[in-house]
């Protein structure tokens, strides 16, 4: 273990080491909370779970997002639904099994003691939700209804159609504008994290840019929260919202707070294929689909015809023949990896065949019968068979068959969907310890954020349940073992030197920027990083196309700070000059993903290494020597130094992952 | 050049809040029908920034639809002519090469310009804070399945918050009202067991918020609906009424 890091994981057993610090950590008393201010930038489901939860604590909040409002954060095109250890199914779901099914899907790289926690307070999720008033989707008793999701065989995950993120999201920002309205939150809109200002080593206050006018902002606050999400965008492609960054993160790792895992990336298996060299985004197909979709493509290679015209006995259901035992809700990672083997053999389907097929068709025949049986058709023909069916699926997915629909001009209740693997979360993240603080004293990571929770692989349906415990759960408590001690610390004018020094690196930044006056756009630099991710650092990973990688992003970073062309002004609103600081920052981070996927001599979850594999094509991890969380430490441009947390694990026997 | 669609582009451009704006033309060639809307735009910026020029400033996020952040008005439809779509979602399989289009922002007091086609909706947040909510502390919760909800009420509910708050009803109505927004939220709560402790003051202070902000009245013209992206209904709208002046005639 590295003397630089400690997890600050409490003693004592598994079970017992949430409640116990929940009762022993120590408190702020409510006259205090009053003079202590908490800074929180981002608005999504930790960020606005978290700065809610404060502020009725008694907290003054200030939150900041980049949207022009809290409720635009990206937690609100999250589909499929949140995980919850109920067990109100009767299916044999517990809280260790939750646990369980999360250290194993991350394929035994997260931290025994937070995915525990993560477990035990899932189930208060819902119930704080559903007080809320967010319409989970229930059964005709009124109960609320479940629906399965990859990696586990019970049926635990709480949904609202396809749309649960933004069901979610708008509680949680109900809940904030609540507190905006006591007088309890002061919510900053168009604003953007440009810094974090350290005074005497601790965190003390960020500078922000107000994207309307372009002036450069201080705040003070006793503590700094960022709940501002992953960076996947660092591929270009992604399902992730145009404006996802990853800059508040890089800006904190640079000022000292070490980066976890960088290189663990989630790829999904089902989203909507590039149509084109004018794509912006992916689209993702929630992973609910693979409840009732049939994921195969043709036996034959280079099968030209339409799928309606392929037979039953010409399909090749390849995840239903490879893992038997979970069939198409493998997770992610093996889904996406075995696509890809597909369509790298010649099997792909659509004109770019990168593309595999998400058939409904059975289903759709399925639903129509229980609906005949219902209804006491007992010679119902397939057509009415069918349009019974339809109406089903339409109930359960509709919102994302219409999405389909639109953006791709087929009809996905007449031909199967085509769909192929794209960028959607980020695992790495900030490295935080139990308490979620970073190595910055001050400093904490909620959310996908941080690094904490998923190790190499992220579950489907655990990014809402993670980022609303983090929010509403567990930064609440865990805040009070660092600000019990700073009661006496007054708020710091924002003249202090320290805020005057990190204002004016930020201003000098933009000042370079404006300056350069080159011939490219920032998308033309953003474009070029994200396809030597892509295909270097992305599905499948080896030496030397990281050991190249690293070289073509040196040189992509050499040119973009000597030719970039940003339009117009930096104090006025200028969208051009917004991207062009995050993709600078991408550009960074880029490099220390590589760097990280090459440092790791395995393969495990979501990072691939092709050295790394079984002799049937599976990860192959090396618990021997990477058992580790490596997080690295800025020493400066391009230089990154290694510090390890070694993962221990005394609750779970670690084993070869099988979904066979 | 990846497609055969040539446009004509009437851009209304405006550089702030202070400033006159007008119409600005731009010929877009070589566009494809498996664009978005919004796809379309980042050719056209492309093409201005290696021109020297600034490019047109618009708001978009998620481009699936759900932020709600996208907002153009198009041939005098707040997002686009197709029925239940985002600009974000619109494609450009539903215009014709030679097409000219005309996009505007959203046009209502209540909603002023920041600049070209991006405009300043915090007036909704406003409108959210003074009841759009139910006071539950963290913590205060009950078991979520101790309170059943009849599947057609929590259906109804969750029709209701499907808004995503992206102002369109505003802009289709002529006195850019905000009743559809508004009801929705009203009505999501007022259907729900959760919602009924404070659905009096929830209603009169929602619509007393709605007024400050300068928004219109409601002469039942249905634009709102008819543009709605999400199919918020109408129904909404009477519902809010019914809550609205239930809480006016018992307030004491």
């Amino acid at each position: 273990m590295s003397t630089k890091l400690d997890a600050k994981i409490p003693g004592g057993s598994l079970q017992e080491k949430w409640t116990k610090f929940r009762s022993t950590v120590p408190l702020v008393n409510p006259a205090n909370k009053r003079n202590i201010e908490i800074i929180v930038v981002g608005t999504g489901l930790a960020g606005a779970s978290a700065a809610a939860s404060l502020a009725e604590m008694g907290y003054k909040v200030k939150a900041f997002c980049f949207q022009d409002s809290p409720r635009r954060a990206h937690s609100i095109a999250a589909q499929g639904g949140v995980n919850a250890a109920k067990n109100y199914q009767n299916d044999g779901d517990s809280v260790y099994r939750l646990f369980y099914d999360t250290i194993k899907g991350g394929d035994y790289r997260a931290r025994e003691a937070n995915v525990h926690r993560l477990a035990e307070v899932s189930g208060n999720i819902i119930d704080q939700c559903v007080a809320q008033g967010v319409p989970f989707a229930r059964e005709y008793g009124g109960l609320l209804s479940n629906r399965s999701f990859g990696g586990t065989q019970v049926q635990r995950t709480f949904y609202a159609a396809g749309q649960t993120g933004q069901q979610l999201l708008l509680g949680a920002y109900s809940a904030l504008q609540r507190q905006v309205g006591l007088g309890n939150v002061e919510m900053f809109t168009r604003h953007e994290m440009m810094d974090v200002v350290m005074i005497d080593g601790k965190a003390r206050g960020i500078i922000a840019r107000d994207l309307i006018s372009g002036k450069l902002e201080r705040h003070f606050g006793h503590a700094v929260l960022l709940g501002t999400g992953g960076y996947g965008n660092v591929f270009y492609l992604s399902t992730n919202a145009m404006g996802s960054n990853v800059t508040a993160a890089w800006k904190a790792h640079k000022k000292g707070a070490f980066f976890g895992n960088p290189c663990y990336t989630q790829i999904h298996p089902t989203c909507i294929p590039v149509s084109g060299d004018h794509q912006s985004k992916l689209t993702l197909m929630s992973e609910s689909l693979r409840n009732d979709g049939r994921i195969w493509v043709p036996k034959k290679k280079n099968d030209n015809r339409p799928a309606v015209q392929i037979p039953e006995d010409e399909r090749d259901y390849y995840l239903e023949r490879r893992y038997p035992a979970f069939g198409n809700l493998v997770p992610r990672d093996i889904a996406s990896r075995a696509a890809k083997e597909r369509c790298d053999e010649g099997y792909g389907v659509g004109a770019s065949k990168k593309a595999v097929y998400l058939d409904f068709a059975a289903a759709i025949l399925r639903y129509g019968r229980g609906e005949a049986t219902k209804k006491g058709m007992h010679n119902a023909t397939t057509e009415e068979l069918q349009t019974m069916g339809k109406e089903v699926v339409k109930e359960k997915y509709g919102n994302l068959f219409d999405m389909y629909k639109q953006i791709t001009g087929e009809d996905p209740y007449e031909l199967p969907m085509r769909i192929y693997p794209a960028v959607h979360y980020t695992m790495g993240g900030l490295w935080v310890d139990y308490n979620l603080m970073t190595t910055v004293p001050g400093l904490y990571a909620m959310g996908e954020a941080n690094f904490s929770d998923h190790g190499a692989n992220r579950l489907g349906a655990s990014a809402l349940m993670q980022g609303l415990a983090d929010g509403y759960f567990v930064i609440p408590y865990t805040i009070g073992a660092y600000l019990s001690s700073d009661i006496r610390t007054k708020a710091i004018p924002t003249d202090a030197p320290e805020f005057v020094a990190a204002e004016k690196a930020v201003q000098d930044t933009l000042d370079k920027l404006m300056s350069i006056k080159g011939t490219k756009s920032v998308d033309y630099f953003h474009k070029k990083l994200g396809l030597i991710m892509w295909d270097k650092c992305g599905m499948a990973r080896n030496e030397k196309g990281l050991k190249e990688a690293i070289a073509e992003i040196q040189e992509i970073k050499r040119q973009f700070w000597s030719d970039v062309r940003i339009p117009g002004d930096a104090d006025e609103f200028n969208p051009e000059l917004e991207k062009a600081t995050r993709v600078a920052d991408f550009i960074e981070l880029g490099e220390l993903m590589c760097i990280d996927a090459l440092n790791r001599n395995e393969s495990c979850g979501g990072h691939f290494r092709e050295e790394y594999q079984t002799e049937e094509g599976e990860a192959l991890r090396d618990d021997e020597n990477y058992a580790y969380v490596a997080a690295w430490e800025y020493k400066g441009d391009s230089q990154f130094e290694l510090h390890k947390e070694e993962l221990v694990y005394e609750n779970i026997k670690i084993a070869q992952r099988s979904y066979k | 050049m990846e497609g055969n669609m040539n446009l004509s582009l009437k851009v209304w451009r405006q550089k702030n809040a202070n400033s006159e704006g007008n119409f600005q033309q731009y010929d877009v060639k070589g566009i494809s029908e498996d664009m978005s809307f919004l796809e379309m735009f980042d050719v056209l910026n492309e093409r201005l920034i290696n021109e020297g020029e600034t490019p047109v400033a618009f708001d978009h996020d998620c481009r699936e639809g759900i932020c709600g952040m996208c907002s153009m008005y198009i041939n005098g439809e707040p997002h686009g002519p197709n029925k239940g779509v985002t600009t974000c979602q619109l494609h450009m399989r539903s215009f014709k090469s030679g097409d000219t289009i005309t996009v505007e922002p959203w046009r209502a007091k209540a909603f002023p310009i920041v600049k070209d086609l991006a405009v300043n909706r915090s007036a909704f947040d406003r409108i959210m804070a003074a009841g759009g909510y139910v006071s539950v502390n963290t913590g205060n919760a009950q078991d979520a399945n101790s309170l059943p909800i009849p599947k057609d009420n929590a259906d109804d509910a969750f029709a209701a918050a499907a808004c995503i708050g992206c102002g369109a009803c505003v802009a289709a109505c002529k006195n850019a009202s905000a009743m559809l927004f508004t009801s929705a939220k009203i009505s999501q709560l007022s259907l729900l067991p959760q919602g009924q402790a404070e659905r009096t003051i929830r209603a009169e202070n929602m619509v007393a918020q709605m007024d400050i902000e300068g928004f219109g009245a409601c002469t039942n013209t249905g634009a709102c609906e008819a543009e709605c992206p999400k199919g918020i209904s109408l129904e909404n709208i009477a519902r809010m009424n019914r809550e609205y002046y239930g809480a006016v005639l018992s307030s004491k």
